[in-house]
């Protein structure tokens, strides 16, 4: 009598075991992604750089050797020139890269989605683009005040359609 | 290898005895993992069915639906959505204790590759189905977790545009992806189901439910755990804001912040490497494959008992082929078949009786045959001395353990206990080779080869075919199911043994004078 009421106890103490042990494991300990004092900067965007080649306009012997379905008056190089990205904080670079168009063909839009750590206070942020050939100055270039408050996470994404960089 | 597989072994020996002492032996919890795991699942599943019609898909309707679960209807959508979760955590905890136990007892290797290979590829899904569960709460772990899960997956640049932008901005989510997360965390768990049917194809008689009262004792503190301690969200997911501080579920997120933090190189190699290592696993090294069991037509009349006992399937019946007039015939499948000689064990031919023909069974292991059996029980038999003497027939996994050789005790080894024919008792008994047989194995419902002690007991108890001949007395067969750890158990069953052989020979002796001195008295 006293052992079977000893498993029953026994048995009991094992589920409480099992039970403390998912329930705690489930959502304890706590973890923290960022510091409280910090904030983010999501920079990422998809953009197509300017064609490497301009266009030029075929001459009459080059569309008569076309298909006939297939005659047009232009033609235009497939492959995009890499896209030059920059991010200044407070006028400290944390972000200068050139990234290659995506694609076989090099035709493809330039993708980046990078993340930033900064401090939750004002800062100016700047952002330049450059998606045009040569080494002249970047084409797009927007500066910001940014007062970040703690945990906060900014994101940057750039739209042709609205003029340049857009911050969210 | 071997020396973590020891360690394992010793870890899960010393567990499986401590929790024999509360629970019966069929509702060990050690010995029914996977059963437990398919209980789980379908605890998961049940629940699951339930939430998903209050579950709305949608950015806002997603979180707003769980809330309304978890506080307007607490008492039972509630309730569900905490037995699912708790439940999914229930089956990883049995998942991966099935996994090391099955290591550790060297169970994943030689034919044994099938399940642990599928065994892999369901730890992935399950990871799979546990990961889209947690976004379709949409608060603030399920934005971390879908935020995580989506960059780590653009590292591979497989997706044209990174999908983690469409959770860049609040604006940037959209209600389809919530759908599209619905469809993966149905389909995933039901594919799951087919991989679990694959898991077990290549064994009998799989145990895919618990005992009751196991099964009883679990989901009463699953409710309990539900009751005292639901599950809630963690506030509305805001992709404005980085979550403040998560309450990560360690059991299916214990990888995400190395996700987050680590280069690309490691965390993709790492999980690359992992995976081709645990698929790999059964080979490194190969199993020494003993050789499989063969058929002797010309002693084999077809009875299906060695089909009948087969614990891998490795047995069929075919059409006779050689004439003779019985109806079918054994084929074994060598690249089913353990070598444990259960099927020897069987046949009604394994018959050590036989002296006017060479013992040959119906169905027999080239390199652990009836013949040699019989030859080292004779060798065994030639050293034993005394009145009080002891044959422990023992299987070979847990041998070490039951090796115990003197002046009235042998040992006999067999592959797996289940291949020791009843007949075999009964001869060592009736042609006065020992006092006392013990019958040793692995421990119950823990058979390395499977059913080998359930298959002994049913043959020892006269309840399975071949029965041991109603002649043996059960005083003069011992079963102790020591198990590898037991030695202790079977030194106290022996000396046990030893008192009760002197008390049965002093109970003869006393017997011999009485009938001596009444013998006596009449002639007076």
């Amino acid at each position: 009598m006293l052992r079977a009421a000893m498993q029953w106890v026994g048995q009991v103490i094992v589920y409480v075991i099992l039970c403390a042990g998912v329930g705690a494991l489930a959502s304890w300990p706590h973890y923290q992604q960022i510091e409280p004092n910090q904030a983010q900067i999501k920079l990422s965007l998809a953009h197509s750089g300017q064609r490497s080649k301009k266009c030029r306009r075929l001459t009459p012997q080059e569309i008569a050797k076309m298909p006939a379905n297939e005659r047009r008056p232009n033609t235009c190089a497939r492959q995009r020139v890499a896209v030059r990205i920059q991010l200044l904080v407070d006028g400290n670079q944390l972000y200068d890269a050139v990234v290659e168009p995506a694609g076989l063909s090099r035709d493809g839009p330039a993708r980046i989605y990078e993340k930033f750590v900064v401090s939750a206070c004002n800062h100016s942020v700047t952002v330049r683009l450059k998606d045009t050939p040569g080494l002249g100055d970047f084409d797009y270039e927007t500066t910001k005040q940014v007062a970040f408050a703690p945990y906060q996470s900014l994101a940057i994404d750039f739209s042709t359609d609205k003029g340049g960089f857009v911050f969210f | 290898m071997t020396a973590v597989r020891s360690i394992l072994c010793f870890f899960f020996d010393v567990l499986e005895s401590s929790l024999a002492r509360f629970f019966p032996a069929q509702w060990n919890p050690l010995l029914n993992l996977g059963a437990l795991g398919f209980f789980f699942y379908w605890i998961i599943a049940v629940s699951g069915v339930y939430l998903f019609i209050f579950f709305d898909t949608g950015v806002q309707d997603a979180y707003a639906s769980v809330e309304y679960m978890t506080n307007d209807q607490w008492y039972a959508a509630g309730v569900m959505r905490s037995l699912h979760r708790y439940a999914s955590d229930g089956l990883v905890v049995v998942m991966f204790l099935h996994l090391l136990r099955q290591f550790g007892l060297d169970h994943y290797r030689g034919v044994r590759w099938f399940s642990w290979v599928t065994g892999v590829v369901i730890i992935g899904m399950v990871y799979v189905s546990g990961i889209t569960g947690y976004w379709l709460v949409w608060d603030r772990l399920a934005q971390y977790v879908a935020i995580v899960s989506t960059e780590w997956l653009d590292r591979l640049s497989l997706f044209g545009e990174p999908i983690a932008r469409n959770f860049l901005h609040p604006g940037a989510i959209e209600d389809r992806f919530f759908t599209l997360m619905v469809f993966i965390h149905i389909a995933v768990p039901l594919i799951l189901l087919i991989f679990l049917w694959i898991h077990l194809q290549r064994v009998t008689r799989p145990r895919i439910n618990p005992p009751r009262g196991l099964a009883a004792g679990v989901f009463a503190s699953m409710l309990v755990l539900s009751l005292v301690h639901p599950a809630v969200s963690q506030g509305p997911a805001n992709l404005a804001q980085v979550p403040e501080s998560l309450g990560l579920d360690w059991f299916y997120l214990p990888l995400f912040p190395l996700l987050e933090r680590m280069p690309t190189a490691v965390t993709w190699g790492g999980a690359a490497i992992l995976t081709l290592l645990f698929v790999a696993i059964p080979w490194l090294p190969p199993m020494c494959r003993l050789q499989p069991a063969t058929v002797d037509l010309d002693n084999c009349n077809g009875c299906i008992r060695c089909f009948n006992d087969c614990p891998y399937d490795a047995i069929t019946m075919v059409e006779r082929t050689d004439g003779l007039p019985f109806e079918r015939q054994p084929i074994v499948d060598p690249s089913l078949c353990t070598s444990c000689g259960i099927c020897a064990g069987s046949c009604p031919t394994s018959m050590p009786f036989r002296v006017g023909s060479k013992l040959s069974a119906g169905i027999d292991l080239p390199d652990a045959s009836m013949a040699e059996l019989r030859t080292s029980l004779h060798a065994a038999a030639a050293h034993l001395k005394g009145d009080r003497r002891v044959i422990i027939f023992g299987c070979e996994p847990c041998l070490p353990q039951l090796l115990v050789t003197n002046e009235t005790v042998a040992t006999v080894p067999v592959r797996c206990i289940g291949q020791l024919p009843p007949a075999f008792i009964d001869y060592a008994l009736t042609k006065g080779f020992a006092d006392c047989i013990v019958v040793a194995g692995c421990a119950e419902n823990s058979c390395y080869y499977r059913f080998g002690v359930q298959w002994t007991n049913g043959r020892l108890g006269r309840t399975r075919d071949p029965y041991l001949r109603k002649r043996v007395s059960d005083d003069q067969v011992r079963v102790i199911w020591a198990g590898r750890h037991g030695r202790r158990n079977l030194q106290h069953l022996l000396l046990k043994i030893d008192a009760d052989l002197e008390e049965q020979k002093n109970r003869k002796a006393r017997k011999n004078d009485r009938v001596v001195a009444e013998r006596s008295k009449s002639h007076a």
